[in-house]
Parts: structure tokens; C-alpha cells; sequence
């Protein structure tokens, strides 16, 4: 065997996948040639020195939840909601196909619309951060310590603004995920009601709201604003919340 | 199979590689948090294709999945880290060998390993990381990438080399 060729099987040699007869023919050559050794030697140092030296990352210990909340998800009662359109095709041109005999054949029933899935995780969200005793990654109040926090953490920087003197007191931030987006939850508190402000941009720059809707008793308010989707979800009393959209939006409440 | 037998089997084959897939989705993205949201993804992606999986090599099925994502995701977001440019001050030919039996890479030095194999491009990079930090054999790594078992070998050959010489550069400008 040459040095080209020892050069060429040198890795293979040191991860051990040669053939019986390659592996004998550069191990003879390795003894007599101090150039394809040496090689040899530096290939072994580097890779002992990957493996020995902790460049392994374990996964952090909420990723395992948080995976397994999401299959559930896409396995149980919420449908599963669609990522990466084009690796569906192939699934939903024959569904698409049934739907349209469906549609002729049997009566229309409604499944839930996108807007009703998204209220439905919202509220969701905002029972968990209740839940699992994980309502700020940023408890703060100052509004210069809870925006910047998002920085490096989103790709865009949500709008952050205390109302303390309003009655609503800003106690801190987090990251959340929605719509399969990270996104910003600011949190705000009125006596002990608790209120999440979900925010991430939108594409709409015009301004337009949905009416509040109640689910399972929290009720929900939804705005686009300045390219920002918001969704503000409470347990506090309606005329209460109203006032805290309003103020957030940046209106004066209308008083009532 | 109901989705919940389905969910169930599914997690106890492909729930336990969870440490697998984010070590290659955190060296493919670079950073901790598209990390994590690549590994949310790509099981998702997987549970949708379980019945498409034949119970062989669970790990290395996955991780070609967590690869595909995260290369769909590297496409979109940074195009740059696609292409293999050459680093002509780094290729310098002079004594830039590594000292194995001086040096033997000290603890201190991980760091900088660390540093030296996020430099590489992505396509060396995980030929490395599959290779040495998942022990995967060249048969698992062809698979997983999509390329010939004979180019394995010399993928890694070019991988590594290049490694060394970042390693080597970036030791020589240590104080």
C-alpha cells in the first residue's frame, strides 16, 4: 500500500470500518511510514478529543413536555394544525377530493375555524401558565426590564407598557408558543385576576378587533394593531377587561 | 391502530432519542432556542409518518427527519450557511499540525473545540456529530444524509482535516 493510498483509508482505519484486507494492508503500512502515522495519531487525539470533551447537548428538561404536549395535540382532540403546507399535499389532495364528493353527498357539518382554534389555545396557554406555577420568565414590573428581555429571544420586539397607575400593574414576561410561533405573553394583574397578553406581528397593518368571546368562563379579546396580533385573555369581569383593552390599545376607556 | 395506540407506541419508540435529536438540531441551528422549536417540528413531522417506519433503526430514522427539518429551516433562514466557502486564511500549509501526544486536547481547550466545529459548514459538521458524538456507523450516516456509503469516508476525511486546521489556527492565536 502507498501513502496516497494510506492517506485515503486513514479515517475508515480509525473509525474502524475497513474490510479485513485493507485493515491489514494499512496497518502494515502505518508501522513503516512515520508520515501516514502520524496522521493516523492526530485523526485519533482530535477524534478522542470530540468525544471525550462534553460537546454533546442534551436536551433541556422541558422539551420533553413540551413534545409531548404537541403530539398529543396532533394525535387527540385538537387537529393538528398544518406547519409545513407542502409536505401535506399528498394528504390533503385526496381529502380535498372526499370533501368535494362529501360536500355533494351528505349535509355541510362546520368544524371549528382556524380564529376558534386559536381562541381555544390561547385560553389554553393562559390556564397553564396558571397551572404550572410558570407565569414569568421575567418578573417585572418595569417595562425597560421585561422588553428588552425579548431580545435575541423573538424576532420581533413586542410592545411592552405598564399601566400600574391605571390600576393594572405589569408583573412580568415570557416566552410562549402559539399559532406555531414563539411569541410574546406579557402578564398583568388586577387584584388576584391575572391577565395574559399573547402579542406577535401580524401581516394585517390595519386595525381591526374581533368581538370578546368566553370560553370555559376566561374571556377573550382579540385586536390587530400597528402589525402586532394581540390576544388578551382573562378571568377578570368583563367590563373590567374592556377597560384594560382599551387602555392598552391606548384609548381612554369610555366611562361606564 | 387508534391515534392513541399509535401516540403510545410512538412515544416508546421515538420519545427515548429526544437527546439524539436536539444534539443534531442544536449543532445544525447553532442556538438553543431554534433548537428546540426544529425538535418540536420534526416530531411532529415523524408522528405523521410513523406508519411509514418499519421499527428498524429508530434513532437514525429520526434523525433524518430532524435533518430534513432543520435544513428546510437553514435554507429559509440562512442561506449563507449552505454553501461550503473556503477559508483561505486558515488554509495556510505551514506547521499547523496537532501535537497529539503534547497537546491531547486539555479541558480547557472544549471551548474552543466547540467553537471550531460551529465553524465548519453544516454538511461537515454533521458528519462529524453523527459520526463521533452518535457513534452512528458510515452505513447510518449514508443513510441519514442521503449520499453513497463510499463518499462517507472521504466526507469525513475533509471534515475533519478542516476542523484541525481551525482547531490549529484558533490554539496558535491562544496567548
Amino acid at each position: 500500500m502507498d501513502c496516497k493510498e494510506g492517506q485515503r483509508l486513514i479515517d475508515g482505519y480509525v473509525d474502524g470500518e475497513l474490510d479485513l484486507v485493507r485493515n491489514l494492508g494499512i496497518e502494515d503500512h502505518l508501522h513503516g511510514c512515520a508520515v501516514c502515522s502520524g496522521s493516523y495519531q492526530e485523526r485519533r487525539a482530535l477524534r478522542d478529543g470530540i468525544r471525550a470533551h462534553g460537546v454533546y447537548f442534551t436536551a433541556p428538561a422541558d422539551l420533553r413536555t413540551r413534545v409531548q404536549r404537541s403530539l398529543r395535540q396532533a394525535a387527540g382532540t385538537t387537529p393538528a394544525r398544518r406547519r409545513m403546507p407542502w409536505q401535506w399535499i399528498r394528504v390533503v389532495a385526496p381529502l380535498a377530493a372526499a370533501a368535494v364528493v362529501a360536500l355533494i353527498l351528505v349535509p355541510p357539518v362546520r368544524g371549528p375555524s382556524p380564529e376558534s382554534i386559536l381562541t381555544q389555545e390561547v385560553v389554553a396557554n393562559h390556564i397553564r401558565s396558571l397551572m404550572v406555577n410558570h407565569l414569568a420568565d421575567v418578573p417585572s414590573s418595569d417595562e425597560h426590564t421585561v422588553k428588552p428581555w425579548f431580545n435575541g429571544k423573538l424576532d420581533f420586539s413586542p410592545p411592552v407598557k405598564d399601566l400600574v397607575n391605571q390600576g393594572f400593574p405589569l408583573i412580568g414576561g415570557r416566552l410562549d408558543y402559539l399559532n406555531n410561533r414563539p411569541v410574546a405573553a406579557l402578564v398583568y394583574q388586577r387584584a388576584k385576576h391575572v391577565i395574559n397578553v399573547f402579542v406577535w406581528p401580524s401581516n394585517k397593518n390595519a386595525r381591526s378587533e374581533a368581538a370578546p368571546v368566553t370560553r370555559q368562563g376566561y374571556h377573550v379579546f382579540h385586536w390587530e394593531q400597528a402589525g402586532i396580533t394581540y390576544w388578551a385573555v382573562s378571568d377578570l369581569e368583563e367590563g373590567q377587561f374592556e377597560k384594560f383593552v382599551q387602555l392598552l390599545k391606548g384609548q381612554s376607556p369610555t366611562t361606564s | 391502530m387508534g391515534e392513541k395506540d399509535k401516540l403510545e407506541h410512538f412515544e416508546q419508540a421515538i420519545l427515548p432519542h429526544l437527546d439524539a435529536a436536539y444534539n443534531l438540531a442544536r449543532w445544525l441551528t447553532r442556538n438553543e432556542h431554534d433548537a428546540q422549536d426544529m425538535v418540536q417540528e420534526a416530531y411532529l413531522r415523524a408522528f405523521k409518518f410513523f406508519d411509514g417506519f418499519h421499527g428498524a433503526d429508530a434513532r437514525a430514522w429520526l434523525l433524518t427527519i430532524v435533518r430534513n427539518t432543520c435544513y428546510t429551516w437553514l435554507d429559509q433562514n440562512r442561506a449563507r450557511d449552505m454553501t461550503t466557502p473556503f477559508d483561505e486564511e486558515i488554509h495556510t500549509t505551514e506547521d499547523n499540525a496537532l501535537n497529539p501526544s503534547a497537546m491531547a486536547l486539555k479541558s480547557s481547550d472544549m471551548e474552543m473545540l466547540k467553537q471550531s466545529l460551529e465553524q465548519l459548514p453544516a454538511e461537515f459538521r454533521e458528519v462529524i456529530v453523527l459520526r463521533d458524538l452518535e457513534e452512528f456507523s458510515y452505513k447510518q450516516i449514508a443513510d441519514v444524509i442521503d449520499i453513497p456509503l463510499g463518499t462517507v469516508m472521504s466526507r469525513l476525511a475533509r471534515a475533519r482535516e478542516r476542523l484541525k486546521r481551525i482547531l490549529c489556527a484558533r490554539l496558535k492565536e491562544k496567548p
